[in-house]
């Protein structure tokens, strides 16, 4: 069972209107790399440089990766890892 | 530009790209997440505004419409704003400074928090987009002010709150009627769960879908220090900061003004940013030089108000205060505790924790130099001490306790004479 990515509604145009992506990776960066393979458009929206862009958050089973590993982040079969825009709140 | 409406926003600008954004709810670019801000037709406003037609109008924060991006009438909180700003001579003796004001916003309508303003401008753009049901994620003060603002507009409203948080904050938005939801997490996976939540349902959550709209709202805040110093600025403002905005949004104002030829002066205000040291990730950013915070994943501080641990504006707040040649610092729960009682003690003013930051912090700037003793400064309260009591009741000394006797009452009184012996 591979590991699941959620898509929010603004980049589900770049996934064929998916919801939600099964993708095989051990961490955040292999997990999201097969995500890109399979909707190679969605690479410049995630990322800016190799490096994965300011205003959007990560997290691996409702935990900021960056209060873990960050991209490093291990990933088991059957956790969500969830993409979330970071402008909110205040 | 709508004459007819006295819209004269153009839409909303990604603060990353530049890309211009039709009037919708939506708060992050689409190309690159970058936030959402309001953009205006600053000619148009420039020859449809005065001094004379602002200050024929109701003191409330309507009266600096044209500048707001909403269409038509504000329908929700139409008496909001036109809070005191206080010459506070007896604070400036304590603090040794020479001229101190606060803009207090610990008595603005109806919920005593600046949170008012935001959500007028907010909950009045989600009834014209047709939306029925509202929310937010909140540290308190937000709560109330959507719940009454939302209950006073029949809509539907879903507060998403830290389960930590004070219970007279919790309480006094369980009254109004609304959802209230307490949430085992901090802010920022409340914060986080309401982005999800407005995602899936498309719902009105103030704070996030709504945000550019809100956001604008703070800048009101701004608009009314400038017009009652005489329609000009403070050298100086010192203001909390828990997600960033509303120093940003003060800054704002000040630049509006001058672009619209309201204030001849231009806008060299210098900002200085108030955080409590157990969350602080903007201070930390400005005091370290940092052009990025580092988010705090557990705040832990009586200062509950101000505990955003990722703040979404803390990298434009730190920007902007150091560019604008201001400081940041932060304060400990026992400083808070003493600035909110020198306020109230020098100025008869209660002001919650977030209050107490700012005092304490303006004191430490003050002490260090980087606050001038003899220019102008203005402090900003943005709540009221009656909803964060429970930060109090082990701090400030109960009343002394006697018989209805007048012996007994004299033997608390030394050092008065009684008028007849």
């Amino acid at each position: 069972m591979p590991v699941k990515i959620e898509i929010p509604s603004p980049l589900r145009d770049h996934t064929g209107g998916k919801t939600e992506v099964a993708a095989t990776g051990t961490t955040v960066q292999i997990a999201l790399a097969d995500l890109v393979s399979q909707f190679p458009s969605i690479a410049s929206k995630l990322f800016d440089g190799g490096k994965l862009r300011p205003y959007i958050n990560l997290f691996v089973n409702d935990e900021d990766i960056r209060y873990l590993d960050d991209m490093d982040t291990a990933v088991a079969d059957g956790q969500v890892i969830a993409i979330i825009p970071a402008v909110a709140g205040g | 530009m709508n004459v007819a409406t006295l819209d004269f926003s153009i839409g909303l600008r990604c603060r990353v790209c530049g890309k211009l954004y039709p009037k919708e709810a939506i708060n992050f670019c689409k190309d690159d997440f970058g936030p959402l801000e309001a953009d205006y037709d600053y000619e148009a406003i420039a020859r449809n505004i005065s001094r004379a037609k602002i200050e024929k109008r109701p003191k409330n924060m309507w009266r600096y419409r044209e500048l707001l991006p909403i269409s038509g009438e504000p329908s929700v909180g139409p008496q909001v704003g036109g809070t005191p700003l206080v010459k506070a001579d007896r604070l400036a003796d304590a603090l040794g400074v020479q001229n101190l004001w606060i803009k207090n916003d610990a008595v603005n309508f109806p919920t005593l928090s600046f949170k008012d303003r935001v959500v007028s401008v907010a909950l009045s753009k989600a009834r014209e987009f047709g939306m029925k049901t509202v929310g937010c994620a909140s540290t308190g003060n937000l709560a109330n002010s959507v719940a009454a603002n939302a209950a006073a507009a029949g809509l539907e409203s879903f507060i998403l709150v830290p389960a930590s948080l004070e219970r007279s904050k919790i309480l006094g938005t369980s009254i109004f009627g609304s959802n209230v939801v307490a949430v085992d997490g901090t802010y920022d996976e409340v914060n986080r769960l309401c982005t999800q939540i407005a995602l899936k349902y498309g719902w009105g959550f103030v704070n996030v879908n709504l945000r550019p709209y809100y956001a604008e709202g703070s800048k009101t805040f701004g608009y009314e220090i400038a017009e009652d110093l005489g329609w000009r600025f403070p050298q100086h403002i010192v203001c909390p900061m828990a997600g960033g905005s509303l120093i940003g949004k003060i800054h704002k104002a000040f630049t509006e003004l001058n672009k619209v030829g309201l204030v001849d002066q231009a806008n060299t205000c210098k900002m200085y940013g108030a955080q409590a040291t157990g969350c602080n990730p903007i201070t930390d950013a400005v005091k370290t030089g940092k052009e990025r915070h580092k988010p705090i994943r557990k705040p832990v501080t009586i200062c509950k108000s101000l505990a955003i641990g990722d703040p979404a504006d803390g990298y434009f707040a730190a920007k902007l205060i150091r560019e604008s040649g201001g400081w940041a610092e932060d304060v400990s729960d026992d400083e808070i505790i003493e600035g909110m009682s020198l306020l109230a003690r020098t100025e008869g003013i209660f002001a919650e924790t977030a209050g107490g930051a700012t005092i304490a912090v303006a004191r430490k700037l003050i002490e260090q130099g980087r606050l001038p003793r003899d220019e102008e400064i203005v402090l900003c309260i943005t709540g009221n001490g009656l909803k964060t009591l429970d930060a109090l009741y082990e701090a400030i000394e109960p009343p002394v306790n006697i018989k209805p006797s007048l012996a007994e009452f004299e033997s608390l009184v030394v050092g008065h004479e009684p008028i007849v012996a």
